[in-house]
């Protein structure tokens, strides 16, 4: 069923409202409590990206015929080496960024990611993406569940959400994230100067800061203006960065820019939230060009101009990023040159302690192939999704997997630290 | 301009977008029930408002060149949100704004396919100087109140809709899911009432529901502005053969589309569409999202009210009018606690800032970068599923927006604000009681009432001075419009 959005987070931030009460400087706070520095960044891939043209089963003859007019020509593909079960894979043409990661050996792969009876539901699935339970597409996220573990006062700016919108993932009972889409509007403004511009901010803090008993919603409204207010001014410390590195005029480029400015301005947040959309890809997403290839760009691209600009600060061996999307798509391409809703995906990792290569086996597309589900037309899952939490939350974040995922999915996880 | 009861101004922010100065006078000496009246059976309003764009007593639009709202996604946006502020049938662009929401479509798919000028006429054209169906929000208008199965099968013929949710490669050899699957998830019934093989069978049913271009369409800009899409049925592109759903299609209980020709193949996607609409779960699903729309999203919807709206809507043949009707009539809508739970949209509060504070001179082209702010850009829902509703639309980054659109709003009046209230009285008192006469946020606790008396006074004791009412009045309304307590509906 869906969701009740609206219900949890605000009876999620009521708690907030009142950590959030707490004295300023919280990032002092952070620093005296001696937490250490590695910091996640989450790049959602929104729509359901099409894995079998990001990692490509090149010599899979029926990925040829079952995608007469999307595959990718062998000869285009960036070879990336064979995987555990002898085949021969490489990354979509226009992800070139991505390889000079690979080479690296600072990307891993992982192939099949997904979990039993997949969802088509591009929200149900992003939900349960975001609780990590297959079972639920309500109630809090695996990162704000993290967060939950996190020494409170809780710093307003632990956690840095790029989007407009508060994903499921970063949603908790105790944990509010600042939502910060353009970093360089998220500033105070008033329809006077000088001293009655900065009377009219005091009064407006003090409003904020009310506590509102009784009125749930309304403490909601007032903790994110109070949050904002707080946060303004080390916001604006991270627009002033001048990256080392030209990135890309992308959506997910300048997004990803800004987040390098928070990481070496020494912001402190430990989970950033970046997503960049356009992968529910129905019709005419072409094959090595055309708007897939473009999406490919943005991410191989996006992702290349940060890996570079976070090694050229000193910062790479502290910062891994994870990718994902909420599902992969139809092994058939249908009849408008797209593909649609399938089942197992492809998620990523990459970043200065990754191990790179490749992990999982490729599925093979012929029809009656047990790698495959729903009468062959999709992908079958191999690993499942929160094993890949579970290796993140356990060996990069340094807390125990098993109550924020609510199970142990350690065993088997691919050893991608 | 005194405030209106607050049951009226409730009513007024709920059917419509707030109470400007006008509104005021139209509705201050009616009953509740002659008001809702007044509001569900609009069409004795006369539907004037679009002709009054440019007049210098209402609020202004901007634009590059020609104001174009058939073919230009700007002038669109301003076009639409005059109306909100300006209609006489606030109900109506109400309900507009309501089907946007559930029949999301975003303009930039459309550009992609078809170009920006066909994509901002497929969205807005209105019907009148330029050839082509009316835009996808001229049918929320024609259909604001009317028959929800009729509004859906318009929907599905809609080319907007055809392109956004890629009904054009909808053909029998390869069945496109998209619209398939989500006239059962989002339009109808809602996950869980639905099968992945209903989803398929779905897709084969509106196998050949297709657009054709005029002869004079092109995509790019040096086309003739007349050039347009329309719906066409490509009998020889339907899947013929039999389609079986998991709840019944017939009257009789028949789970079944039999086979057919190819020629009368289009009835299938009709047959498939009354039984969504006629569904039970549609009914409960609209029931709720009515509740959330009109009284609630603090209080889960109560089980005798969507028991009741469904049942409405289930009598009535699927119209709307009534059903409405029902839920602005109905004890829950009066029920004091319902009154500010609602956070509002985006949309609606800027319309209601707007008419709440003034518009003397204000330029509704300075609302489109604050609303993509805000979270909310008009024909550019972010997915299909519409907008993330309720808290959701509640960020820090958001909340900025809306408040530092407070302040543009707020320093765009100011000489209006100040000698509107000069004559309020000589005290800090008077000026925030005739500025809480004006806008009308949820009642203030005393600690933020003390703030704002603190302050009016922030810069030296209360002398009333031209000056002092200048930087004041529009610091005031920067702070109302700006609170938590405006936010809520």
């Amino acid at each position: 069923m869906r969701v009740s959005r609206r219900l949890f987070i605000r009876d999620g931030v009521t708690t907030v409202t009142l950590g959030l009460a707490a004295p300023a400087f919280l990032s002092a706070i952070a620093q005296a409590q001696g937490l250490p520095s590695r910091r996640l960044v989450v790049i959602y891939l929104g729509g359901g990206n099409d894995a079998l043209n990001t990692l490509i089963s090149y010599q899979d003859a029926t990925y040829y015929s079952r995608r007469p007019s999307i595959a990718v020509p062998a000869g285009q593909v960036l070879q990336v080496g064979t995987d555990a079960g002898g085949r021969a894979l490489g990354l979509h043409p226009r992800l070139g960024g991505l390889r000079n990661i690979f080479n690296e050996g600072r990307l891993a792969l992982v192939q099949r990611t997904g979990y039993p009876n997949s969802s088509r539901s591009h929200f149900e699935a992003t939900d349960i993406f975001g609780t990590a339970n297959p079972q639920s597409s309500t109630g809090s996220g695996w990162l704000g569940r993290y967060l939950d573990t996190l020494p409170r006062p809780l710093d307003a700016l632990a956690a840095w959400n790029t989007s407009g919108e508060t994903p499921r993932a970063l949603l908790s009972a105790q944990s509010g994230v600042p939502a910060i889409p353009n970093a360089t509007t998220y500033t105070y403004a008033s329809p006077n100067r000088g001293a009655a511009a900065l009377q009219e901010r005091a009064a407006a803090q003090v409003m904020a800061a009310n506590l509102a008993a009784g009125r749930p919603h309304l403490a909601f409204v007032n903790s994110t203006s109070r949050a904002a207010i707080e946060t303004l001014d080390r916001v604006a410390q991270a627009t002033s960065y001048t990256p080392t590195v030209a990135y890309p005029n992308s959506g997910l480029g300048l997004a990803l820019r800004t987040v390098a400015g928070a990481i070496v301005r020494g912001v402190g947040s430990r989970v950033y939230w970046v997503q960049t959309g356009g992968f529910d890809t129905h019709a005419q997403q072409g094959a090595s060009g055309g708007s897939y290839g473009n999406l490919m760009g943005t991410l191989g691209d996006g992702a290349w101009a940060f890996y570079s600009d976070m090694r050229n600060q000193g910062l790479a061996n502290d910062t891994t990023v994870l990718v994902f999307s909420e599902f992969g798509r139809r092994i058939s391409e249908n009849g408008s040159g797209g593909t649609d809703h399938g089942a197992a995906g492809v998620m990523m990792a990459l970043g200065g302690m990754v191990r790179g290569g490749l992990y999982g086996t490729a599925a093979s597309l012929a029809p009656g192939s047990p790698t495959l589900e729903n009468n062959s037309g999709d992908v079958r899952y191999e690993t499942d999704f929160r094993s890949v939490y579970a290796k993140v939350l356990d060996q990069w974040l340094g807390v125990n997997s098993v109550p924020i995922l609510n199970g142990d999915f350690r065993a088997g996880a691919p050893a991608i630290f | 301009m005194s405030q209106l009861n607050s049951e009226m101004d409730h009513l007024l922010r709920r059917a419509g977008f707030g109470v400007s100065p006008a509104d005021a006078e139209t509705f201050r000496d009616m009953s509740t029930s002659a008001a809702i009246a007044h509001l569900v059976d609009y069409e004795g309003r006369p539907d004037d408002v679009d002709a009054r764009i440019g007049r210098p007593d209402h609020a202004q639009v901007a634009t590059k060149d020609l104001f174009a709202p058939d073919i230009d996604i700007d002038d669109a946006r301003q076009r639409w949100m005059f109306r909100m502020i300006h209609t006489r049938r606030p109900l109506q662009e109400k309900m507009a704004l309501f089907w946007h929401n559930h029949f999301a479509t975003a303009y930039s798919k459309l550009v992609a396919d078809s170009g920006t000028i066909q994509a901002a006429k497929m969205l807005a054209h209105k019907p009148g100087a330029l050839r082509g169906p009316q835009g996808q929000v001229e049918l929320f208008r024609q259909y604001a109140l009317g028959n929800y199965r009729d509004l859906l099968l318009q929907v599905a013929q809609d080319p907007a809709m055809v392109v956004w949710l890629d009904g054009q490669s909808n053909t029998k050899a390869k069945p496109q899911e998209n619209f398939g699957r989500e006239v059962m998830e989002l339009f109808t019934v809602g996950v869980g009432h639905y099968t992945e093989s209903d989803v398929y069978a779905a897709a084969r049913v509106f196998t050949g529901w297709n657009l054709r271009k005029s002869v004079d369409y092109r995509q790019d800009e040096y086309g003739d502005l007349n050039g347009y899409q329309e719906f066409v049925y490509s009998a020889d592109q339907h899947d013929t053969s039999a389609k079986t759903f998991s709840f019944p299609i017939y009257s009789n209980g028949n789970r079944t589309i039999a086979a057919g020709t190819e020629s009368g193949g289009m009835q299938d996607g009709v047959d498939l569409i009354t039984a969504l609409a006629v569904h039970p779960e549609t009914a409960r699903r609209l029931a709720r999202k009515f509740w959330n729309f009109f009284i609630s999203e603090i209080h889960q919807p109560d089980p005798a009210f969507v028991d009741g709206a469904a049942a409405i809507y289930l009598q009535n043949r699927t119209e709307i009018r009534p059903v409405v009707r029902y839920v602005l009539t109905s004890p829950w809508f009066t029920n004091p606690a319902m009154k500010y739970a609602r956070y509002s949209w985006p949309s609606e509060f800027v319309a209601r800032a707007i008419k709440e504070v003034g518009w003397q001179g204000f330029s509704l082209d300075k609302v489109r970068a604050p609303m993509s702010g805000m979270g909310m850009l008009l024909f550019e829902p972010p997915n299909v599923g519409g907008w993330p509703l309720g808290a959701g639309w509640f960020s820090t980054g958001t909340m900025l927006a809306r408040t530092n659109f407070a302040a543009t709003l707020a320093a765009s009046q100011k000489e209006n604000l100040a000698s509107a209230l000069e004559s309020a009285g000589p005290t800090p008192q008077a000026l925030l009681a005739a500025m809480l006469d004006r806008v009308t946020p949820a009642p203030f606790d005393s600690a933020p009432q003390q703030a704002l008396m603190s302050y009016l006074i922030a810069g030296g004791a209360w002398t009333g001075s031209a000056e002092q009412l200048n930087t004041r009045a529009a610091g005031l309304a920067r702070l109302l419009v700006g609170s938590s307590e405006y936010q809520l509906v």
